[in-house]
């Protein structure tokens, strides 16, 4: 009995210790983030250091930090939502969970395609999905455009990831809006019987496999071949060194890309605050780190790329509006399912 | 008289309210069956719908085998048969449930895939390419099933050791002096005696896989789980996904009747409890290299291999990977596990002492409810939490506001209030069941005598059966540790700001395809997982001493 009353004490005291760990700075924002702290929390601290505000981080999945933001409803203590893709941003603000902002140093810099036709978020850097083929077994000019790709002459020839995955769910969208829900689910099909393998693992993997010899042809985010040429372990980078990276369809709509961007909560409690985090993400600082330590393009053009990015050359990309990859995700998903596409 | 049956009725109220608790993430998920969720079920039927049931019981088939082969295999060999190295075994054949399920599926992907170090020095050797031979897919319904089986079996070998170590000696040595060898004993008496012990083992083991999401979704093999998260974030359709996670809630209750109908047909209680020792059966010839053989291989795979395979990864990245915030989330993590485990601990004692004492329908129903959520993934639970903690806080703050005009803000979502309830819902089954077979193994009439003789349900509790099931105990407060320390999509969603645990770090970077940066992580999490896993098996070498 003793023992028993010990332990809930023990219990009791514990808890306590941890509720207390909750953080209360003056100046501070709170951020729910959609993407890794390995890749958000150098940036942020920076931010804290030149403006003294305090930035508390959550990460996880965007979808579940969405559905947190919603169930806490007015009293969230969020004030800024970051996500990786488009679709999400586009989903928060669906959802009412978000409010427009008004930055005139971000509308000045930030491209329009890149930004919320309401000001509710903005872009911050560019991820784009090229075709990666493996040096001397493909000729470049036989490449020509994503919807080439379901031609026969690949039969066998391409490894692409699951269609669980955002990016190709993008992919898909940007798609039907290029071509239509009916000549997208035709070409998903000759993809699906062009895939040298079923559909498994990342995009690294895809690129391992390519140059492993499983296939010719890998469907990547440019910034995964980045971190293998930049990896430590040789065995990445003697993969990825292997690789080319084609631009399709330059003479039509431009290479698929997406975005991460961040949204102001509509409950923010700090949105003075706020609006200067999303301002310190965008400045050119900001930038140059997206693109030299995640290998992500820029969204402001003033800024240089790295060189890994130079080497790959410039790019025409998709122009559609990248609220449109959100309002299509689910037209995409179900498209997927009927081609097969596991 | 009047008097116990008051103390009875206050144990079943407090049961009843625990499990009530506990059971509204459950009810939230499963109310929205009754939510239309439009074209969206017509599609998924006519295009994924078979695969997903298909897969999760195949997989389930597959993993009930390799973790029944290797746990009972194992756990028979070294409760009772004597062969070298078998004093190691016995501690170590537990090291592989330190191992996330998700991380041994990356360390093996990494050796054995096409573009691995085992098939390319193949193919350098041979000159072959790729299509010019063949060789096991790890990414696959089978490697997933292994990979499970690997990390899961030492439930089922915990549960069927401490079964096999507290048998009454009587009986297996009657069998012996019957005649019967050493095979005959294990299926005849052995085995049987023990089924309670494994088949509960096996549910959990079950559970987990039904429940597992990181393996399948990175070896591309389409369950339930991965399917609703596909029909969440892909079809953004959240009353569809919850629909699904109903489904999936049938199949945790014909596996949880299952085990009741399994145990019902035979109640197992321990008549004697001779501390003498018995003679352990010394193998010889085949019998003893084959039995050194089967262990050393089982750890091998389940945990030399993979950890080895972290060890040099963490080589290559620990220069960039551990700094003192690394170090913060060391400690975090154990303190949350820590008291995680106390705190289910008391919540399973509570429940299945209630049970005890008052086997009602309602309690029973009350038990088996908040054993539920085991299966469920974490992700679906973690929602099941958010919406009822959002809505307490909400109408609390605006009912302060009105009434005292104080707010009270968020008073629970986003603390580790939330997390810790949140842990309960998933992994208070684990300690109800380690719990509930240690109880079932001692008599009643044992309960009865202590009455007879004026001693109190709460002086039962402390006096007679907390120092007999100093086993279970032990073991149920092990797993959830363990359990805790791996957890990740319900810590992701409902964890307070700045506070992160290893998983969460680990798969971060595996996430981000960074598969050698998770190693560091990974470690942390074993070791962690290490500790207590020594100190168990100690305790459970202790409760029965041989000669051997």
């Amino acid at each position: 009995m003793l023992r028993l009353g010990l332990v809930l004490s023990v219990i009791a005291g514990s808890c306590i210790s941890l509720y207390a760990t909750g953080a209360a700075a003056s100046a501070e924002v709170n951020l729910y983030s959609a993407r890794k702290e390995a890749l958000i929390q150098p940036l942020l601290e920076s931010f804290t250091s030149e403006t003294g505000i305090k930035v508390n981080l959550v990460t996880g999945k965007a979808d579940a930090l969405l559905k947190r933001l919603k169930s806490e409803g007015a009293n969230s203590p969020a004030d800024v939502l970051l996500t990786t893709d488009a679709g999400r941003l586009h989903r928060a603000k669906a959802a009412d969970v978000t409010q427009a902002f008004n930055s005139e140093l971000i509308n000045s810099v930030v491209p329009e395609a890149y930004r919320d036709s309401d000001n509710h978020w903005v872009g911050l850097s560019v991820r784009s999905r090229p075709i990666l083929y493996v040096k001397g077994k493909v000729n470049p000019q036989d490449l020509s455009t994503y919807e080439d790709l379901a031609d026969a002459k690949w039969k066998k020839r391409i490894c692409i990831r699951s269609s669980s995955n955002i990016y190709n769910q993008s992919l898909i969208a940007s798609m039907i809006v290029a071509n239509g829900k009916a000549k997208t689910e035709t070409w998903a099909k000759g993809l699906v019987a062009n895939m040298a393998r079923p559909p498994k693992g990342g995009d690294r993997d895809q690129i391992k496999a390519a140059a492993a010899g499983q296939c010719d042809i890998a469907i990547a985010n440019t910034y995964y071949l980045a971190g293998m040429l930049n990896s430590k372990k040789d065995s990445e980078k003697n993969a990825a060194i292997k690789m080319g990276v084609f631009w399709p369809n330059q003479s039509g709509r431009g290479a698929h890309v997406n975005i991460s961007g961040a949204a102001l909560t509509r409950y923010s409690k700090n949105s003075a605050n706020a609006i200067k985090l999303i301002e310190y993400l965008a400045s050119e600082k900001s930038q140059q780190w997206y693109a030299e330590t995640n290998g992500e393009y820029p969204v402001i053009s003033s800024v240089a790329v790295g060189n890994t990015l130079k080497a790959w050359g410039k790019f025409k990309p998709d122009s559609l509006h990248l609220g449109q990859l959100g309002e299509l995700n689910s037209d995409a998903v179900m498209l997927m399912d009927r081609a097969g596409w596991k | 008289m009047s008097n116990t049956t008051n103390k009875f009725s206050y144990w079943s109220i407090s049961s009843s309210a625990i499990a009530l608790l506990l059971a509204i993430p459950l009810v939230i998920v499963v109310s929205n069956i009754f939510v239309p969720a439009g074209e969206v079920w017509q599609h998924l039927a006519e295009t994924v719908l078979q695969d997903y049931i298909t897969n999760s019981l195949l997989l389930m088939f597959g993993v009930a085998i390799g973790s029944l082969i290797l746990g009972v295999g194992t756990a028979w060999l070294v409760s009772v048969t004597e062969f070298p190295g078998r004093k190691y075994f016995e501690w170590a054949l537990l090291l592989p449930m330190a191992i996330p399920a998700y991380i041994i599926a990356y360390t093996y992907t990494g050796m054995l895939d096409f573009a691995g170090p085992v098939q390319t020095s193949l193919r350098e050797l041979t000159g072959w390419g790729y299509g010019d031979y063949w060789f096991p897919e790890i990414r696959s319904l089978g490697g997933a099933a292994l990979m499970l089986s690997l990390v899961l079996y030492p439930y089922i070998y915990l549960m069927a050791r401490a079964a096999f170590l507290s048998q009454s000696l009587c009986v297996l040595e009657v069998s012996r002096s019957l005649g019967n060898g050493p095979w005959r004993t294990f299926f005849y008496v052995g085995l049987p005696l023990a089924r309670p012990a494994i088949v509960a083992g096996l549910s959990l083991v079950l559970m987990e896989t039904l429940a597992d999401y990181g393996t399948v979704q990175y070896f591309g093999v389409s369950t339930f789980t991965t399917g609703i998260f596909r029909t969440w974030y892909g079809l953004d359709n959240a009353p569809a996904a919850a629909q699904l996670a109903s489904i999936l809630l049938v199949f945790v209750v014909v596996l949880v009747t299952l085990e009741r109908i399994s145990r019902r047909q035979s109640r197992y209680h321990d008549t004697g409890r001779r501390k003498q020792a018995l003679q352990r059966l010394k193998l010889v010839g085949w019998g003893r290299i084959s039995a050194t053989l089967f262990c050393l291989l089982t750890l091998l795979f389940g945990f030399l291999l993979p950890a080895a395979q972290l060890v040099s990864w963490a080589i290559d990245t620990y220069e960039t990977m551990i700094d003192q915030r690394f170090i913060t989330l060391f400690f975090n993590t154990l303190e949350l596990a820590t008291f995680s485990a106390l705190l289910a601990l008391v919540l399973a004692l509570l429940l299945n002492y209630a049970r005890r004492l008052q086997p009602t329908y309602g309690v029973r129903f009350a038990v088996r409810a908040a054993s539920m959520g085991y299966a469920i993934p974490g992700t679906v639970i973690a929602v099941g939490v958010v919406i009822p903690f959002g809505w307490f806080d909400n109408t609390l703050d605006s009912w302060m506001r009105e009434q005292f005009n104080i707010s009270t803000g968020l008073l629970l979502s986003g603390t580790i209030a939330a997390l810790l309830f949140a842990y309960m819902v998933r992994f208070l089954a684990v300690s109800l069941h380690a719990i509930e077979s240690g109880l079932e193994r001692i008599t009643p009439s044992m309960d009865e005598a202590a009455r007879v003789m004026g001693e109190r349900p709460m002086g039962i509790l402390g006096r007679i059966h907390l120092p007999m099931l100093k086993g279970s105990l032990i073991t149920a407060l092990l797993l959830v540790f363990v359990d805790v320390l791996k957890e990740l999509p319900a810590t992701l969603i409902l964890r307070p700001f700045n506070f992160n645990t290893l998983a969460v770090r680990a798969y971060e970077l595996a996430s981000d395809e960074r598969l050698a940066d998770t190693a560091c992580a990974a470690l942390a999490i074993v070791v962690a997982g290490l500790i207590p896993v020594i100190l168990l098996s100690r305790s459970l070498s202790k409760t029965r001493r041989y000669s051997a």
